[in-house]
């Protein structure tokens, strides 16, 4: 298992990494380089060089930027685990990290990292869904977003247009006081890439009326998806068990599942629902303790 | 039979294993921590084809990439060495290590390429072009077994390798005479023991002194003379490096395919030439996968649950070449009872070749599948009779009076006391909390079970199903040595006379011979000759070194100590039986005169006109050691002693399963443990925690699986799931300690132990779990997923139900 | 390309292809084959080495990456030659181990955690060697041994011979 050869190349600038990437379409950006060289090792990626990008200063931050946080593409998620401001904004997000491969993987894997491997069933890519983040990238000519909900098109496809280097990830953070988060997974042993994952956020106005939903599914089928009507249908209600059933449910049917080795697609259709439904019921609760 | 001493000092202690230090310092020799000069590396072909013609072979582009030595096919392989030894007789079934003319499994070997780096030969590898002509495949056992089923070995004339019907009592008669009967099906999904370091080998061929030197990863009985006979080289042509460390093999590690193809090669080309498997050619490739079986069972039973007689048909997936998996199928005839006086079997066991990949030996040789049999078996009684599962067993099993307890296949158990064991595991987890626990869980809206399973673990490793399948084969000698040398210093060196992987046999030999002599056994240097300087072995198959090591070792040192004796004697000028040996020294029994260990050593060695007439000069004994009760061929109606030594384990597992998810969550593991005298406490427990973790992983995780296409699809450890830390719950271990009477300590072999009881109790307690509901699972593993989607269907069908 | 490591306290150099792993480097170009090679795809842990004190998997970064690390392989783990660390000694009294071969990895990942969380709890131990596949001993022993250096490492207050997490 040894990749097949290539050019290394550490560039000193996101302008010159963008240049590398323009000239050859072939060439892989590497970070953490946690889910790539898997990839090189077993040769189903054989790119012709290898662009690090590991050092670069300015892909490391993680900031406040109004009212969104922006995480670089190489901070690391082991960072992103122990990192105040994600704790504090971004509870979605912070409660994934656990989920995330191992300790040690999740010491050199980044974010970014995570998100432009858009394996179909991986965490990190759902919390930027269900959020709605915008990709940042950036070619030779500047700065674009992508939302997230466009952005992954399959599995380790992604929307990053040829020649551009995703640079960050802006995660909308919500105003509203009491917003809840859940996130549930199954999967065979804890670290493994989730059979399904679900994500949920909500956000309840003083009556305990549903006022914001954003639900995210993972494991299903190509891509994560964003449950866009469930939530709709729920924003409003005051979040029974039931209305959450049957939003979710209806929401389900539309979706294409898929079944293989691990899990069948009436398993991912069922647990699916069962992992919404959980997630929502601890979104409930999160943000009900904020309430009082 | 047994001269134990009286005082254990060393035997039974908790003292450390010395093979521990140089692995905690990464200083352990692997096969791949070699490196010889000039060495080269091999990456293969892999079939893409479960079965295909090949047609052509073009190696021009790979052989015109810089750094490539040479491509190797199957053609020039088969030309030059003899076929792969097959266990049953079964010429027609022939085995190179590349592929010849057809491809019978998906990552079956087509080429080997060699070049200056493994990374350029895997370069080199994607360059081969080979020319397929896809042919019929069959992956299950089922199909393969009919009359219009694609042959993997046509010249064979069929696909079975072994259908063999062995009835021992009037079972006809029982079956008639008892009340109640059950018949069920099991499935033992196929999966293997999967060491974290893969098969590894260095061959380097000597022309100047007509000697091949074999660096190796290898657990293997017998392993230089097969090769040599592959070779058509003498066995002492043949030079195995021993003292390899290797890591961890539990059965697998056999490489002969990758040792002949890299020997072949070092002669070939002149050069030391390496093979270190990756994990994608170990796990498709590495002819390392388990066995893969169904079982048919029959019960005949009275109405108080006593079991009279059991009929059991055992298919098993073979795969694509014979290799040693039907003898799988032939071990636990040693046991096929359990630990349970079942009083006439049918047993027909049936092997069948299938475009799958290869099995190997795997630990337990087969008797965790047949455990997990009979286990199942046991349950369904209790269900049946709406008895307690712990109660049924306790009728059936053969009580501590009646041994040495001849079973109907013709094995004698030497030993145990079972329902001593199961009482002292009840009382620990105090067995009825663990029902109101399992309770609890169940009205906080979970799915729970409490799972129970006994299981021997026959061990003294014997090949007796050799000659009981193969009546070609005649063997009735597995045997182990060691040799003790003392020198003139009086310093002890000692031999372990084959490859361990991380069993401890340093620790081992040390532990029973300082026992022996006294002597503190770290001062004992052990070391591992190669192979041309070895004693006779058999290596660590069939959990034997305790018995079969410790047994040698110890009649090596009681010579050796008889020398002293009579050499002391000699000196007081009185009868050899009235000396006494302490501590190294000799004595009369008046104790007015004594010899120092080194007073004797230097007789020994300086001497001569001191030794009594006829010494020789020199201290050294050896000994070679017959498997106790070995030694006879079967009868005509199929009866053998199987192993020697039967250690005993009673499983209590409860487990909660999350009713929506199916995932199930292990909430406490307890194992009572007999295997006899102990001769050091860490190893067993390793074992037995190891071999617990291994039987989850069976039991929950673990399978090679292949699609309708024939493809591999768990090629990798994202797909094969190995048990992780998370995975793998504390276990608690209640010993008992019932001594063999057939061994030289009384100890037992636990190098399987664990293992050949945890899949039967997760699987009990997963199906106590879903008895509620009405359902049973009878595949191993058992997935998340499907456990699942059997939960929801019964749902489904009791709220249908309940609708109506 | 070439490279310059600083591996357990020492700056070697070596000419390497940049798909060559760190792994492989380790053991071929400066012969530390006490870094194991399992599965080559960052799943079993047998490769793991510090990289700033910080456990990583030695196959998922290549040599030409690794530079600027403080790299501490099993090899730099022993005080001196024949002498255990507290916590290799540790694994020795309660056999933390059978064929040896997950051991190098399992003493780095259990010297980083000790250093970051002298008394973890049996759940933390797990967890923290959840990346390191161990096909012997069913984990049992090696928790019980990091346990035990832990207990050990409080009472002798010795010196934890881990240099310190870098500034990366």
């Amino acid at each position: 298992m040894k990749p097949v050869p290539f050019d290394y190349i550490r560039p000193q600038s996101i302008h010159e990494t963008c240049a590398l990437l323009a000239q050859d379409a072939e060439a892989r950006v590497i970070a953490g380089g946690q889910s790539l060289v898997p990839m090189l090792a077993m040769r189903l990626a054989r790119p012709t060089r290898l662009v690090d990008i590991l050092r670069l200063p300015e892909l490391a931050d993680v900031k406040q930027s109004g009212d969104s946080i922006v995480i670089g593409a190489t901070t690391r998620q082991a960072a992103a685990e122990r990192d105040p401001l994600i704790a504090a904004k971004l509870p979605l997000l912070a409660k994934v990290f656990p989920w995330v491969g191992h300790p040690a993987t999740r010491r050199r894997g980044t974010i970014g990292g995570s998100v432009a491997h858009a394996d179909p069933s991986a965490e990190i890519p759902l919390v930027a869904l269900t959020l709605d983040a915008d990709i940042i990238v950036r070619d030779v000519k500047g700065e674009t977003s992508i939302k997230a909900s466009e952005f992954f098109l399959g599995p380790m496809v992604t929307a990053i247009p040829q020649g551009s280097l995703l640079t960050a990830i802006r995660f909308p953070v919500w105003p509203q006081q009491c917003v809840g988060t859940g996130f549930h997974e199954v999967n065979a042993r804890h670290s493994d890439f989730a059979f399904v994952c679900a994500a949920a956020q909500i956000a309840l106005d003083d009556a305990g009326r549903c006022t914001a939903c954003a639900v995210g599914i993972g494991g299903l089928g190509e891509y994560p998806v964003r449950l866009n009507d469930a939530a709709e249908a729920l924003v409003g209600s005051d979040l029974g068990d039931e209305a959450i059933a049957d939003a979710v449910a209806t929401s389900m049917a539309r979706l294409d599942i898929w079944g293989d080795l691990h899990a069948s697609a009436d398993y991912r259709r069922r647990t699916g629902g069962v992992l919404v439904r959980r997630a929502m019921s601890d979104a409930r609760l999160t943000a009900t303790a904020r309430r009082q | 039979m047994s001269t134990a001493p009286r005082h254990l000092r060393y035997v039974s202690t908790n003292r450390r294993v010395r093979e521990d230090r140089r692995f905690v310092a990464g200083k352990g020799q692997f096969a791949a921590d070699v490196k010889a000069a000039n060495m080269l590396h091999v990456a293969l072909v892999p079939s893409p084809h479960p079965a295909a013609r090949i047609v052509a072979i073009d190696t021009k582009a790979a052989l015109a990439l810089p750094g490539v030595h040479y491509v190797l096919g199957g053609d020039e392989l088969a030309g030059a060495t003899d076929q792969l030894m097959n266990g049953l007789d079964t010429p027609q079934v022939r085995r190179f290590p590349l592929a010849v003319n057809q491809t019978r499994y998906v990552g079956e070997w087509v080429a080997a390429i060699v070049a200056d780096t493994r990374a350029i030969a895997e370069d080199a590898a994607e360059l081969v072009e080979v020319t397929y002509e896809p042919l019929p495949f069959v992956i299950d056992p089922e199909e393969a077994l009919k009359a219009d089923a694609p042959t993997v070995h046509p010249p064979h004339g069929s696909n079975v390798l072994l259908d063999r019907t062995f009835v021992w009592g009037d079972v006809e008669r029982d079956f008639a005479d008892s009340p109640k009967h059950l018949s069920f099906r099991v499935v033992w999904g196929r999966s293997s023991t999967v060491p974290v370091e893969t098969f590894g080998i260095t061959a380097a061929w000597d022309p100047w002194r007509e000697l091949l030197d074999v660096w190796a990863s290898i657990q293997m009985p017998k392993y230089a003379d097969q090769i040599a006979r592959a070779l058509r080289l003498p066995a002492n042509a043949v030079r195995v490096h021993q003292d390899i460390d290797v890591g961890g093999s539990y059965g697998v590690k056999r490489g002969i395919k990758h040792t002949v193809l890299c020997g072949y090669l070092s002669r070939r080309l002149g050069r030391p030439v390496r093979l270190i498997e990756d994990r994608l050619e170990n796990m498709r490739a590495g002819d390392a996968h388990g066995p893969d079986r169904i079982f048919d069972v029959s019960l005949a039973f009275n109405d108080d649950g006593v079991i009279r007689s059991m009929k059991m048909r055992a298919l098993d997936n073979a795969g694509a070449y014979a290799g040693r998996a039907p003898f799988q199928l032939g071990k636990p005839i040693g046991a096929i009872v359990g630990p349970y006086k079942i009083q006439s079997v049918e047993y027909r066991a049936q092997s069948v070749t299938t475009n799958k990949a290869v099995q190997e030996a795997v630990r337990g040789f087969g008797q965790s599948p047949t455990n997990y049999a009979i286990e199942s078996a046991i349950d369904k009684v209790a269900a049946a009779l709406n008895l307690y599962r712990v109660e049924v067993r306790r009728r059936n099993f053969i009580r501590k009076e009646e041994f040495p307890y001849l079973i109907p296949s013709g094995t004698r158990y030497d030993s145990g006391d079972y329902h001593t064991v199961v009482a002292k595991v009840l009382d620990h987890v105090e067995f009825k909390g663990l029902q109101a626990e399992r309770d609890k869980i169940r009205q906080s809206g979970q799915l729970a079970g409490i799972g129970v399973a006994a299981c021997l673990e026959p061990s003294g490793g014997n090949s007796s199903f050799e000659p009981l399948l193969n009546p070609k084969n005649t063997t009735s000698t597995w045997m182990e040595s060691c040799r003790i040398h003392v020198d003139a210093l009086g310093d002890i060196v000692t031999t372990v006379n084959t490859t361990s992987s991380g069993q401890g046999h340093e620790t081992l030999v040390a532990t029973v011979i300082g026992e022996i002599l006294e002597i503190d056994p770290d001062k004992i240097r052990v070391v591992r000759p190669d192979s041309l300087e070895s004693m006779p072995s058999n290596s660590p198959v069939g959990s034997r070194m305790a018995i079969m090591l410790g047994g040698a070792a110890f009649h090596a040192a009681q010579k050796l100590k008889q020398k002293l004796v009579a050499i002391a004697a000699h000196q007081f000028g009185a009868r050899e039986d009235s000396v006494v040996y302490s501590n190294g020294g000799a004595a009369t029994a008046q104790g007015d005169r004594r010899l120092s260990w080194l007073d004797l050593v230097t007789i020994a060695h300086r001497n001569w006109h001191l030794l009594p007439p006829g010494f020789e000069p020199g201290l050294e004994t050896n000994h070679v050691y017959q498997v106790p009760t070995g030694g006879m061929l079967p009868t005509p109606d199929g009866r053998v002693q199987m192993y020697p030594c039967h250690s005993f384990e009673f499983h209590v597992v409860l487990l909660a399963i999350d009713p929506e998810l199916g995932a199930p969550k292990i909430k406490r593991y307890v194992i009572g443990h007999d295997c006899g005298t102990v001769i050091n406490p860490h190893i067993v427990k390793g074992m037995t925690l190891g071999g617990i973790a291994h039987g989850i992983g069976a039991a929950l995780f673990e399978e090679f699986v292949y699609d309708d296409q024939g493809q591999m699809i768990t090629q990798t450890f994202m797909d094969y799931l190995l048990p992780s830390s998370l995975e793998v719950p504390e276990v608690e271990i209640v010993h008992h300690c019932t001594p063999s009477p057939f061994t030289v300590l009384g100890q037992k072999g636990s190098g399987e132990s664990g293992y050949l009881g945890a899949p039967a109790a997760i699987s009990s307690a997963v199906n106590d779990a879903l008895a509620p509901l009405g359902i049973s699972v009878a595949k191993l593993p058992i997935r998340i997923a499907a456990l699942g989607d059997a939960i929801a269907a019964a749902r489904e069908r009791a709220s249908l139900r309940a609708a109506l | 390309m070439k490279v310059e490591l600083s591996i357990n306290g020492e700056t070697r150099t070596a000419e390497v292809e940049p798909r060559k792993t760190l792994l492989d480097c380790l053991r071929d170009d400066f012969g530390l084959t006490g870094s194991h090679v399992g599965c080559e795809h960052g799943v079993c842990g047998a490769c793991t080495v510090l990289l700033d004190g910080e456990p990583a998997r030695s196959c998922l970064i290549f040599a030409v990456q690794a530079d600027g690390y403080d790299i501490t392989t099993i090899e730099g783990i022993a005080p001196a030659p024949g002498e255990l660390s507290v916590i290799q000694d540790a694994f020795c009294e309660m056999h933390g181990m059978q064929c040896g071969y997950c051991t190098p990895g399992m003493v780095l990942t259990a010297t980083a955690l000790l250093r970051d969380n002298p008394q973890p709890t049996r759940q933390d131990i797990v967890e923290a060697i959840s990346g390191n596949i161990c096909r012997c001993t069913g984990y049992g022993q090696i928790v019980e041994a990091i346990a035990l250096a832990a207990e050990r490492l409080a009472l002798a207050n010795a010196p934890k011979n881990v240099p310190k997490a870098g500034t990366r």
